[in-house]
């Protein structure tokens, strides 16, 4: 069964606090799926996400050109990845995606490119812009896997 | 017999590099190149809406080295007479960097080569010196599709960054604005024909870390004010009208040139405090082929009386030629790796910086 849950926020900073609740929740083997258009704030949301978990701050480049970031957190790796560029999804297994999947903490941005690799744990989460503020967005957050129904409810 | 002198005309240097979409090496001697192999797939990029990255380690190793028999071949030299092997260690993508840094390790060892690690954006930084060489130090403008940043080029193995992009590259925003407005990639090229049909002026984008002191530059921002102006024009229109596009690109190439030119105001004003003997500013990366970003930092440097180089093209975007350069460079300074040299994702080239944080800089253990 489907479960969903959203959240209204007017601001960037807003959509920071989200990312950094949401990031104290994850552990390894969890994996968050990142769908929006361009200029959505996905890379905004995970980086906001990254940096809370760092033990110092680091910078955070774009994954889209490198298309893999890897931040060492204190027990696990996070993966930061951007799947724009890939063109078949056997690419993903190339890149060393599925043990990450099980090793890592995974964010991914353009999911879609994963086809039928999707992990069924995974967490989605959609930016949809607000037609009423350039600033504001709704974060909607939709899972499968019963491991989300705690951490969700308390976020 | 090799000895770490070199002969008068400089050291011969075979370079590997492959940490993008690319695969190429080059052999040097001194500044000349004699012989050069970029195996890309370059004709691929259009079709798919998106440069194609390589992420293949296998497909890589494959390539490099016929990439380096190739070079060889051309530059007529064996790969005995070689003095010193220089590769891309980093940072890129890693499967790319580790077929390039393998590849080198069991040429050296084979050959009992010396071998040394160079890092990308040090090829870049250093090819001002390859192509005009240039006295240090100078400042470096690097502005490509993964990276943007000021650099004082001390020493070839001393770069101190003055400031640099806190989240996208200008390439990336030029080929995400290409993304979203329909228009071909790479979107440097494709973004900068259809300005040159528009109105700069109709739409004002904003200047972003411009009310801000210092270097650092942001460009996320304004793609996301390009796609909202983008959808409020398709709405009113009932469709994206070709003069819009055109003058859309306008205003976003306006934008990010006025920003750069701003900013490396404020870096030029710096480098000169140092009273370098011969001021130069010298600009790396594809961005660096964009006309009017080009001929905004021309006027600066006529305005603060400084050199202006911009090296060809193709050794400003990703090649082997600038990797042999900047390995000859270290070469000559001593420096030697062994077989421990890694493979570095991540590699800034000043590792004295404080690092350029975005997005969630006001986080808890921040």
């Amino acid at each position: 069964m489907q479960r969903k849950i959203s959240f209204h926020v007017p601001s960037p900073d807003e959509t920071e606090i989200l990312a950094r609740r949401l990031g104290d929740c994850l552990r390894r083997g969890d994996c968050l799926l990142l769908s929006g258009p361009i200029g959505a704030g996905k890379s905004h949301f995970a980086r906001a996400l990254i940096q809370s978990r760092l033990r110092q701050p680091e910078e955070i480049p774009s994954p889209t050109f490198t298309l893999v970031q890897i931040y060492e957190l204190d027990f696990s790796e996070l993966w930061h990845c951007d799947l724009y560029r890939l063109s078949d999804p056997l690419e993903v297994i190339e890149l060393g995606l599925l043990e990450a999947f099980d090793d890592a903490i995974c964010l991914i941005e353009w999911p879609d490119r994963l086809q039928d690799l999707s992990p069924p744990t995974a967490l989605h989460l959609e930016i949809v812009a607000d037609p009423k503020s350039i600033l504001a967005r709704t974060i909607i957050l939709t899972w499968q896997a019963p491991s989300w129904d705690k951490r969700m409810s308390t976020l | 017999m090799r000895n770490g002198n070199a002969s008068p005309n400089g050291p011969v240097v075979l370079g590997l590099e492959s940490s993008c979409d690319d695969t190429a090496a080059a052999v040097l001697q001194g500044s000349k190149i004699l012989g050069e192999v970029v195996v890309g797939q370059g004709a691929l990029h259009e079709s798919f809406g998106g440069v194609v990255p390589e992420i293949a380690a296998r497909a890589h190793a494959e390539r490099i080295d016929l990439c380096v028999a190739d070079a060889l071949a051309q530059a007529e030299v064996a790969l005995g007479d070689v003095d010193c092997i220089a590769v891309t260690a980093g940072p890129g993508l890693i499967g790319g960097v580790m077929a390039g840094v393998m590849c080198a390790k069991g040429l050296a060892l084979a050959h009992g080569t010396p071998l040394i690690g160079v890092n990308h954006l040090a090829g870049h930084a250093l090819t001002p010196r390859l192509t005009d060489n240039l006295a240090m130090p100078y400042l470096m403008l690097l502005v490509s599709g993964g990276h943007c940043q000021f650099l004082i080029v001390h020493a070839p193995d001393r770069f101190q960054r003055l400031g640099g992009t806190i989240d996208d590259a200008p390439g990336e925003a030029f080929d995400k604005t290409a993304r979203l407005l329909g228009l071909a990639q790479p979107g440097g090229p494709s973004v900068e024909a259809e300005a040159r049909q528009g109105d700069a002026l109709r739409f004002v984008f904003p200047r972003p870390l411009l009310d801000r002191p210092g270097c650092d530059l942001s460009f996320s921002g304004l793609k996301t004010a390009l796609m909202r102006t983008r959808d409020k024009e398709v709405a009113a229109d009932g469709g994206l009208r070709r003069q819009t596009r055109a003058d859309l690109c306008a205003g976003f190439q306006l934008a990010v040139c006025d920003v750069l030119v701003k900013k490396c105001a404020r870096a030029i004003e710096q480098y000169l405090s140092l009273s370098p003997r011969v001021p130069a500013l010298a600009v790396a990366g594809g961005v660096a082929a964009n006309a009017s970003i080009r001929a905004g930092l021309q006027q600066l440097c006529t305005r603060y009386d400084m050199r202006f180089v911009a090296p060809p093209l193709a050794l400003c975007t990703d090649n082997a030629a600038m990797i042999a350069w900047a390995g000859g460079e270290l070469y000559q300074l001593g420096y030697r790796d062994d077989m421990t040299l890694a493979a570095r994702p991540r590699w800034p080239l000043d590792q004295n910086a404080v690092p350029l944080l975005g997005s969630g800089r006001k986080g808890a253990k921040a």
